[in-house]
Parts: C-alpha cells; structure tokens; sequence
C-alpha cells in the first residue's frame, strides 16, 4: 500500500508531464488530481491507525541503491507515526491543491505541465519522509528543490519569477552543503546512512569528539549542527530564509502546498525524525532553539509591514516555523510536529483564501487596493476567518480552541516548562504570538472590512476596462474617478468557483477541529508516547511538566492574542490614519522592517557581486592575463625572439603541425626504442 | 581475433573506407561501423565477469624486442570503452547536417579516434599505451583545425602546444620503468614496487603529462578554446571521451605504481583541486558564451575527480570513476544541447537566446534534465558520482570536502543562471521565435543519453559492480602509505573502557 501512496503520484506525473500531448489537457489533469486523491485516501486508515494504536511500523525495500565499500543504501520506504503523520499532511493539502488548481489555473494555456509539477513535488516530498537512510531523506530533500524550483518560475516568461526561482534553489543548495557534510561525518562516526541504526547507537556517542576542520570538537554536535545547516535551508531559518519571501512569485496554490503545509516544514521533521541524535548533542539543540526563537521573531517583525497579501503570509510561515524549530530545540518534538501538521491546514487554508481573494480581485496582490471584500466574497472570508482564529491561537483553555490554540500554546507551555533557553523562547514566542495576532486581523481587516480601495489598483483599472470599454476613447474615461467614488471603480468582484471553495471549506474543518481532536495523542504525556512509540524521542516528563505550568502561563498567549486583535482593530478599523501617522513617527524603524532587516541588500553586497567580481577577474586577470601570457602565448614569442612566430603559427596550415606532431610521435618512440629497449 | 581488436579493427578499416568514399556514403558507413562497435561492447559486457579474472579478453602477441601487442581490460577499462563506444554513433548524428565540408575524411577522423581511444583503455603495454594516448591527440588536432570555428588555428595550436609538453616527460619515465622493472607489461608495473625516490620523480613526470589532460588547473585554458572551437560532436568527444584519459592515467599508473610518491604529493593534488573547483566555477559564472561556461564546468567537474582519486579509500575511488562515466554522457549532452541551437541560429551567445521554452519544449525538458544531472541532483548519476567522491575526500580530509562541496552551490549557480537566460524568460527576438522543436535525429540522440543520466542515478549498481574490485586493488595497493584523515574519531572514556 505504502507502495502506491508513494508512486501513484510520480507515475500521474509522468503520464501528465509528458504524455499530455496525447491524452489531452482535461486527462492530464484528472489522472493527477485522481492519483492524488487516492494516495491521501490511502493515508488516513494509516494515520488512524496509529491513532488507534494498531499502527505497526515497517520498512520496505524498493530497490538497491549504492553499495561502495562498507557504505550501502538502498530506496526503501518506512512507515511509523512520525511517517503517517507526514503522510496525511502532504498528501491531504496535496489532493486539496490539485482540486483547488482546476479552477484557480483553468486560464492558463501550460496546465498539463503544472498538474505534472505539482504530482512530481508530491512524490519527492514522499520520499522524504519515508526514506529509511540519510541519502534518500537527501534525494526528497534536493527533489522537492527541484519541484520547487520548478513551480516558482512556473511563470517562466517573468524575470522576476525566474530570479526568485534560482535563488530559492542556490539558497537551498547552501543548506544542502551543510546536510551533505553532515551525512559524511555521520557515516565516518557511525560507519552506516541508516537512520535506526544511527539514532540506535547515537547515545553511546556522548562526549567523543571528532576532527573537524583542523579543530577537535563534540562528535554529536558537529554532527547534528551540519544536519541542522540543511534544515535551516529548507525551513527558510534566519539567515537561509532569503528565498522564501520570493518564492511567492510561483502561482497561489503552490505557495499553499509547498511554501506553507509541507516542502518547508522539511527542517523540522528531519530534527524530528534525527530526534535521538539531537538529544545526545545538547549545544545543537540550544542553537535551535536560539535560530527558531530568533526567526519566530525576525519574521513576525517583518510581517506586521508588508503590503503584498502573499508576502504577509509568507512572513507568518516563516515565523511559525521558527515556533516549531523552538519547540524541537527544548525536547518538545511532539508539540513541534503537532503545531506542524496544525499548521499544514490553517496556512494552506490562509495561502488559498489568498488565491481566493486575488483571483476576486483580478490578480491584484496589495492590500493597500482591497478593502471592504466581506460582502462581496462571504465564503472566503469566513473561510480565512478561520484560519486567522487558528493562527492566532484563540480558544479557552478547558473549554475549546481552534487548532493553533492548542500547538502553539503547546510549544509555548513546553518552553517554559523546559527553563533555561527554553524560558527565553517562551518569552519571544509570547511576543512574536503578539506580532502573529496584530498582523493576521490586519490583513483581515485590510483585505475585508473598511471601504473598498480598488480604485488605485492598476489590475482593477484593467479589468473595468476589458469589461465596459473597448476602444481607446472610453479607457481615458475609466481613469477619471467616479463621481460616487465609492472605491469601486465599478469593479464587481465575484466568489471562486466550486473547486476552489471545496478545498477552503475542507481545510476550514481542519483549522477549527484538527487541534481540538489531535491533542491528546500528540502532546499529552502517556498518550504521546504511545502514539509516538519511538519514532521520535518523545519527552513524556516535559510534557507533563509543560500541562503543570502555572495558570498565567496558560493564559498569556490568549492576553496577547488579545492585544494584537485590539491593537489591529484600532489601527485599521476604527482609525485607520493611525498606521501612516505611526510610519512618519518611527520612519527608520519602519523602513528597517519594510526591507526585511536588509537581509537580501546584505547578501547582495558580500556574495552575489564579489562572485561576479571575482569569477570577472580570475577569467581576464587569472586565465587570460597570467596563465595565457606566460603560457602558449609567451612560449610561442619567447621561441622567435617576438610575436612574428606566434603569428605564423596561429595562422600557418593545420596540416603542418599535425605532421609536425606525427612525426615527433613516431620519432620520440623510436628513439626510445632503439636507444633504450 | 579478440574481441578487443576488433573493436579496433572495425572503425581503423571503416575510417579507412570513409576517407575515400563519398560523403553520402562515408555518413552511413561511420555510423554503421560505430553501432557494431557498441554492440561489440555490449557484448562484452554481458561476457565480462564480476568478480572474476583482473583482467579480462586478453590478447598477446610478441612484436619485436620487449615490445608486444597486449589487449586487456579490467572493470575500470571495460567502463570507459563501452563510454566511448556508446557516445561514438551519437557523435556521427550529431555531425549528420552540420558538417557538409569534407565529411569523408571528417567521418573518418571520428572513427580513428574511436580506435586509438579503446586502444587507450584496453592496452596492456607501457609503449603501446602510450602510442595510443599521444595519437588520439592527432584526430582531435584536425577536428578542431579543419572543422573548427572562425579562431580554430589559435585553438588547435595551443591544444598541441599544452599537450604535447608533457608528453616528453611522461616518455622518459615509462623508459626509466621499464628499465628499472625489466618489463613494459602494465599488470606487472602494477605489483612492481618502485624506489621510494625513485617514484617521487616519476610521479612528476606523469602528472605533468596526465595533468594537462585532465585537464587540472592552471594547465586547464587549452580547453575552453579547444571546446569553444570545436565543432559540436568534437565537444562531445572532447569532453565525454579525451579528458577521461587523465583520470584513467592517474587511477591506472600514478596511484598503484608510484603509491609512496602519491601519497607524498596528495596535497599537490588536493590543493589544486581545491582551486580549481572554486576558480574554475566562478570563471563559469560570467561566461557569455555557451561552450566556455560548459567547458569552464568540465574543469570544475574534473577536479572533484582529481581529490576524489587521491582521497585513496574505496568510495572516494568509485565516486570518481562514476563522475568521468557520468561527466562523459552528462557533458556530451550538454555539448549537443549547445549544438542543437547553434545549428539554428549559429551563435553560441548566450544573451542571443531566451524564451525556448516557449517554442522549444522538448528541448527544454532534456536541457533541464541533462543541467540537473550536472549539478548532482539525486536520481541522476551526477549525485552518485559528487556524493561517493565527496564522502571518499570527507574521510581523508573535512577541509578539502568542504571546499570542494562549495562546487555544488556554485555549480547550481552558473547551470541555472545559463538555463534561465537560454531558456526561460519571454521570446521577444524574431529568429529566436523562428526555432523549431528537436527533430527526429535529435530526439534519437537525446534519449539515449537521457536514459543513461538516469540509469546510473538510480540503480548505478550495474556500472559500479564491474569495477569493485578493480577499485579494491588500487585502494589495497596505496594502503600502506595512505596517511590518516583528519575527521578521526575519538570515543569517549567510557566507550573506549568497554571496547578494551
């Protein structure tokens, strides 16, 4: 079974990428979405069962891999908890997005390729996590790059697209360096790739040390910082999460599926699955929690000014991801991966919302040009309605929460619970759950409540004038404001269609139930650790620990939610001048948050020029000014005493030399004979 | 007759029939003769044994003095001539429209290198070797001067200034071994232990002469005007097949033969690796012209190869030996990529270009294929390749690895920033627009080569078996002189309690 959860989608993706020339468009499309459909049908009974605890873990073997040496790995694929977790989240949000797509990518003339994609991203991301040993975990890794990759630019006749494309590939690719290396001194310290072999006998490695650059340092932390280098890319953390924001330039649902509810959250499952490793190196797992504390913060920052709808949300992907990667770093995996898969509903369900909005709104992506949509499109907006109470955590403890309400709070608990580092996570996390509230409602209020600003949006203008006005008399007459001016600029926006709106209502449940149902096995002391049964090094005396925090603790998270909402409905509803008034006060702040801390100007400066630079002066200076000069050049003049040689030489008769040459072959080996032999 | 000789038999006779017959003819001909010569070589891997015989299909026959006729192949051998064999007819495709000049004595040249480039891989003798590896120079030389583009004499000059300089020296030593061993037999040469000081000499002597064939830096600026010159199959030729014989000299003599000297000198290599993958790579990335960032790439390739060869354990080995088969289809491909838009638009510009997704998919898909296989992406015999050497130079040292890996980031960045400018973006230049999709002969080449990128990827078992235990020998024979690497590691008090 497990079999086909994972191929159907590779072969749907085969038969549709390069059979569509065949098979036509709408068969293409129905072969991906059907394969789709079948594997996450699949992948609940499994899921269930584990739930249920009749799940039985268990590896198959597809294929031989490599054998090199005592190095051997082989394509296999592995079911356990952590597996049937990921299993539903990837192929549930997958199916969903396939469905979502039919109607949101019905203009576009290059659907087939797309379909093909995005059934090709699925099986990667599969992969991954089935994968028994570090290099197939390394093959999903680089695949779902490649899908990725691929979808971004997607709009490939875009430079903009095509740029965030490649930078999303390059950026991960320096994660990747770090993950490779950390698969080498993986197997140089434990002589196999095999993941239950590794975590079996990574305990034992406590205290050695291992040369590493000239230096000797902890076995299992050079190990398990190398691995973690790789999620960081992945995961978009501090410093490696450049590219995300960008990645947003590959069509809505794209973003849905792979920049919010699965590819990203890669990092976190891969120090999930490693969990064991990571527990043995204590100084790793501060820096995640430091590099996840920091970027939870860092993102949310960032969130609170953006314009571009898909952006905020990008932003707030990053962020939660930052929660997660904190929650791993103080030992709590099981609240890391239960805000995971929380997660994979509400922000798909955010990102598709999105889509919904801007499909309304004629591709417009600003904020700045939405406003008062609540009428015009109710079913999106209930449906991102949930999803904003689910990323903000509402809920009443005792009582009932939207699913973020019980991950996030769970992390938070755990943070505390766990003192140390762990107390200073929860302190940015209450802050960054702050930023998280004020930045959700506002993209709410913006998008949906107020008065329509449609008027200053160019896509608007464009398309009221392919509606009403054909010829180019009329169109000078669409640019004048309306004499109402309501903010329409007579613009009508209308609701998705039926595949779009199933998707948005499935993944509403999910977002309002998912946390409600699955808090107990995932996070709850003796439930979890049956749920878990080893997959990752659940802490049960943490989580115990995390559910006795004080009282204020429990309710800190909500008072901030609070906050937020409050602090959101002042600025963008009830005195909506606050915003512009607060930019001119704190400009410099303002501006630093707007340009994301200057991250891409930074890197731009110190890597991206220098290596053009450099790679300039190594091929004129280098090549053609030092080793050319001195070399055939030089030799060439030096032989006649000046260039009249080299001349000659260069425009003599091909024939000459290679007689030349022949004879010099045939004389040299001669003489070698005669003389020597 | 053997089955070897055949092998060279064939195309020698058939490159003779096309020199003197027809161009119409001499197309057919070549091609002909090159699929049997494949056949022969799938033939003759079907018949090699694993886990047999070191060396297999051996022919002797005693010429005059110490010198004799001796065919004979090991895994490592086997390899790299069904490489040659399996590129040669795609070759004569690629060449089918685009050389109307001279195509006889053009056909002909292919075929003699296919002859000379087996004789490379399968000799047994020192001077026989060594007679093949300065001829196979001759073909190319003409390739390049006859068919070449506009600057192709500057071109074949210094491709025979740089290779024959070191060629003198490396003659010299193998005189000095056969005298010292008292035999030019090289499955002798290979148990033969030379004196320490003495090796330290004649390792110079070959890595001059197998270095500018690799080609390692900084000997390596023959090659991007080489290739830049080249006609299309020459480039595939070039760089699928003639590097190959500087790494096959370095596994196959330097590192059995002279294991003191190679360990000695290890960090000549390594350091010259090190430069070139991170010099050679920022080189690729301001290329404007197609084939010089390619050929810039195949330096940078090679020189995992080089620190995967000297990292002297099993998978550094193997992941070299994958690289040079992978490097061959891989780079080829991306050679005839080139040259499936330089026959339509003759420019190898790469600001020229743009859009072809749009008009070309096909194209666009292999392109993209055969660029994922080049920076190692997993599935594609790329990564088996990068990951088995880097891992190989890991254990012997974390530092060199390091560097080295840096290709990997960098090798993305210049393979997709040429894809993005050829490729994406919008079509907006007429004669661009007028581009038409692969035609029937393009795909035929394609696939195969496609084929292969992906085999070796996923079950790159069939390609590594042949040569375990060749990789075996070579790893057991600098065994004694192989230093330790630095990524040791040290068990704590505890553990190592229990282990006493």
């Amino acid at each position: 079974m497990i079999q086909a959860i994972v191929f159907l989608p590779l072969l749907a993706a085969l038969v549709a990428g390069l059979g569509h020339h065949v098979i036509g468009k709408t068969a293409s499309k129905m072969i991906t979405t059907g394969a789709l459909f079948i594997s996450a049908a699949l992948s609940w009974p499994i899921f269930l069962s584990f739930i249920n605890g009749t799940g039985e873990a268990g590896v198959v073997t597809v294929l031989q891999w490599v054998q090199s040496g005592t190095l051997s790995f082989n394509w296999e694929l592995k079911i356990d908890t952590l597996t049937a977790v990921m299993l539903v989240v990837i192929n549930t949000v997958s199916a969903l997005v396939h469905l979502y797509s039919w109607s949101y990518m019905s203009e576009d003339p290059h659907q087939p390729r797309f379909f093909a994609y995005l059934s090709l991203f699925t099986f990667a991301m599969l992969m991954l996590v089935t994968a028994n040993n570090l290099v197939q975990m390394f093959f999903g890794w680089e695949g779902v790059g490649l899908a990725s990759y691929l979808l971004i630019g997607f709009w490939y006749k875009k430079q903009s697209a095509n740029a965030a494309a490649m930078k999303a590939f390059v950026v991960n690719r320096v994660g990747d360096l770090g993950f490779m290396l950390g698969i080498f001194a993986t197997f140089l310290v434990f002589g196999t790739v095999s993941i239950p072999e590794i975590l079996e006998a990574a305990p034992a490695m406590a205290g050695s040390t291992i040369g590493f650059l000239g230096l000797r340092l902890d076995t299992m932390t050079v190990l398990c910082l190398l691995l973690f280098i790789g999620a960081m890319g992945k995961s978009a953390q501090l410093g490696l999460h450049t590219w995300l924001p960008d990645a947003m330039e590959g069509p809505t649902p794209v973003s849905a599926l792979i920049h919010a509810a699965t590819m990203v959250t890669a990092g976190v499952f891969m120090v999930c699955r490693l969990s064991p490793m990571f527990e043995a190196a204590p100084v790793a797992l501060s820096v995640v929690t430091v590099v996840g504390a920091a970027t939870c913060f860092f993102a949310a920052t960032v969130g609170t000014t953006q314009h571009d709808i898909k952006r905020v949300i990008a932003y707030s992907t990053c962020s939660q991801l930052g929660y997660m990667f904190f929650a791993a770093g103080v030992g709590a995996y099981g609240a890391a991966m239960f805000h995971l898969f929380t997660h994979a509903f509400f922000k798909a369900l955010l990102f598709l919302g999105a889509g919904s909005v801007i499909h309304a709104m004629h591709h417009e992506q600003d904020m700045r040009y939405y406003g008062g949509l609540r009428k015009h499109i109710p079913l999106t907006y209930w449906a991102m309605m949930m999803g904003t109470l689910a990323i903000t955590g509402v809920g009443i403890y005792g009582v009932f929460g939207f699913a973020g309400f019980y991950s996030k709070d769970g992390i938070l608990e755990a943070a505390f619970a766990a003192g140390g580092l762990g107390t200073m996570a929860f302190w940015v996390g209450i802050f960054a759950a702050l930023l998280t509230s004020f930045y959700s409602w506002r993209l709410v209020f913006l998008t949906f409540h107020g008065k329509p600003r449609w008027e200053q949006s160019e896509h608007i203008q464009h398309a009221v004038h392919d509606e009403h006005h054909d010829d180019a008399h009329d169109y000078a007459h669409a640019h004048a404001p309306k004499a109402d001016s309501d903010g329409t600029a007579g613009y009508h926006p209308h609701e998705s269609p039926l595949p779009m709106l199933v998707p948005l209502v499935i993944l509403s449940i999910g977002a309002v139930f998912a946390g409600f149902i699955f808090n107990h096995p995932f996070i709850y002391p003796e439930e979890g650790t049956a749920f878990w049964a080893g997959s990752l090094a659940y802490n049960a005396e943490l989580m115990h620990a995390a559910h006795e925090v004080p009282m204020w603790v429990k309710w800190t998270p909500f008072a901030v939610m609070a906050i937020g909402l409050l602090l959101a409905w002042n600025s963008y509803i009830r005195n909506p001048s606050i915003p512009a008034r607060f930019v001119a006060t704190f400009r410099p702040l303002h501006q630093f948050l707007f340009n994301k801390w200057y991250f891409d100007e930074l890197y731009d400066k110190i890597f991206v020029k220098p290596a053009f630079a450099l790679g300039r002066f190594f091929w004129q200076r280098g090549d053609v000014g030092t080793i050319d000069a001195l070399g055939p050049n030089g030799v060439a003049s030096v032989v006649s005493g000046g260039s009249r040689l080299a001349v000659r030489l260069q425009s003599g008769y091909v024939y000459g030399y290679a007689f030349v040459m022949l004879l010099g072959l045939v004389g040299l080996v001669t003489w070698a004979m005669v003389k020597f032999l | 007759m053997g089955i070897l000789s055949l092998m060279l038999a064939i195309p020698a006779i058939a490159a003779i029939l096309c020199i003197f017959s027809g161009d119409r003819l001499a197309r057919f001909v070549a091609l002909g003769a090159t699929l049997v010569n494949f056949a022969l070589g799938l033939v003759m891997w079907r018949g090699f044994e694993v886990n047999g015989a070191q060396w297999q299909f051996v022919e002797r026959a005693d010429l005059f003095g110490r010198f004799q006729y001796a065919l004979g192949i090991d895994g490592m051998a086997l390899m790299l001539i069904l490489l040659t064999a399996f590129l040669m007819p795609l070759c004569i495709l690629a060449s089918w429209q685009a050389i109307q000049k001279r195509v006889g004595l053009y056909m002909g040249m292919f075929l003699l290198m296919e002859a000379i480039v087996i004789g490379v891989f399968a000799a047994q003798d020192l001077i026989l070797f060594y007679i093949f590896f300065e001829a196979a120079l001759i073909p190319m030389y003409f390739i390049i001067g006859i068919w070449g583009g506009d600057n192709r004499k500057y071109a074949a000059f210094k491709f025979f200034l740089y290779t024959l300089l070191g060629s003198v020296l490396m003659l010299i030593a193998m005189i000095v071994m056969i005298n010292t061993a008292g035999t030019s037999d090289i499955t002798a040469l290979l148990n033969y232990d030379f004196p320490t000081n003495m090796q330290f000499w004649l390792w110079l002597a070959f890595f001059a002469s197998l270095a500018v064939k690799m080609p390692m830096f900084p000997v390596h600026t023959w090659l991007p005007d080489a290739h830049v010159q080249a006609p299309t199959a020459g480039s595939m030729i070039l760089a699928g097949v003639l590097l190959k014989m500087g790494s096959y000299g370095f596994i196959r003599f330097m590192m059995p033969m002279f294991p003191d000297a190679s360990a000695d000198l290890m960090w000549v290599v390594f350091i010259l690796s090190m430069i070139a993958v991170v010099y050679t790579s920022l080189i690729a990335l301001v290329q404007n012209d197609m084939k010089k960032l390619i050929a810039y790439s195949s330096v940078a390739h090679m020189a995992i190869v080089t620190a995967g060869l000297f990292a002297f354990n099993q998978q550094g080995l193997e992941g070299a030996l994958v690289i040079m088969l992978s490097h061959g289809v891989v780079s080829a491909a991306l050679f005839f990529c080139v040259g499936v838009i330089y026959d339509r638009l003759h420019t190898r510009e790469i600001s020229r270009y743009g859009g072809l997704a749009i008009n070309m998919p096909a194209y666009a898909v292999f392109f993209l294929l055969f660029t994922m296989a080049s920076i190692g992406l997993p599935g594609t015999s790329g990564f088996v390749g990068e990951f088995l050497s880097l891992l190989g130079i890991y254990e012997a040292s974390s530092f060199v690895a390091l560097i080295c890996a840096t290709g990997i980031i960098l090798g993305a960045a210049y393979m997709l920033y040429l894809y993005r400018r050829v490729v994406f973006g919008d079509l907006t230049k007429d004669d661009v627009k007028a581009m038409t999709d692969l035609n029937a002969r393009e795909w035929a080449i394609m696939v195969p080569l496609a084929a292969v990128a992906l085999w070796m990827g996923i079950y790159p078992e069939s390609f590594l078996a042949p040569m375990r235990d060749d990789v075996a020998f070579v790893v057991e024979r600098l065994a004694d002189a192989k230093p330790a690497g630095d990524a040791q590691l040290a068990a704590p008090a505890v553990i190592a309690g229990v282990a006493q």
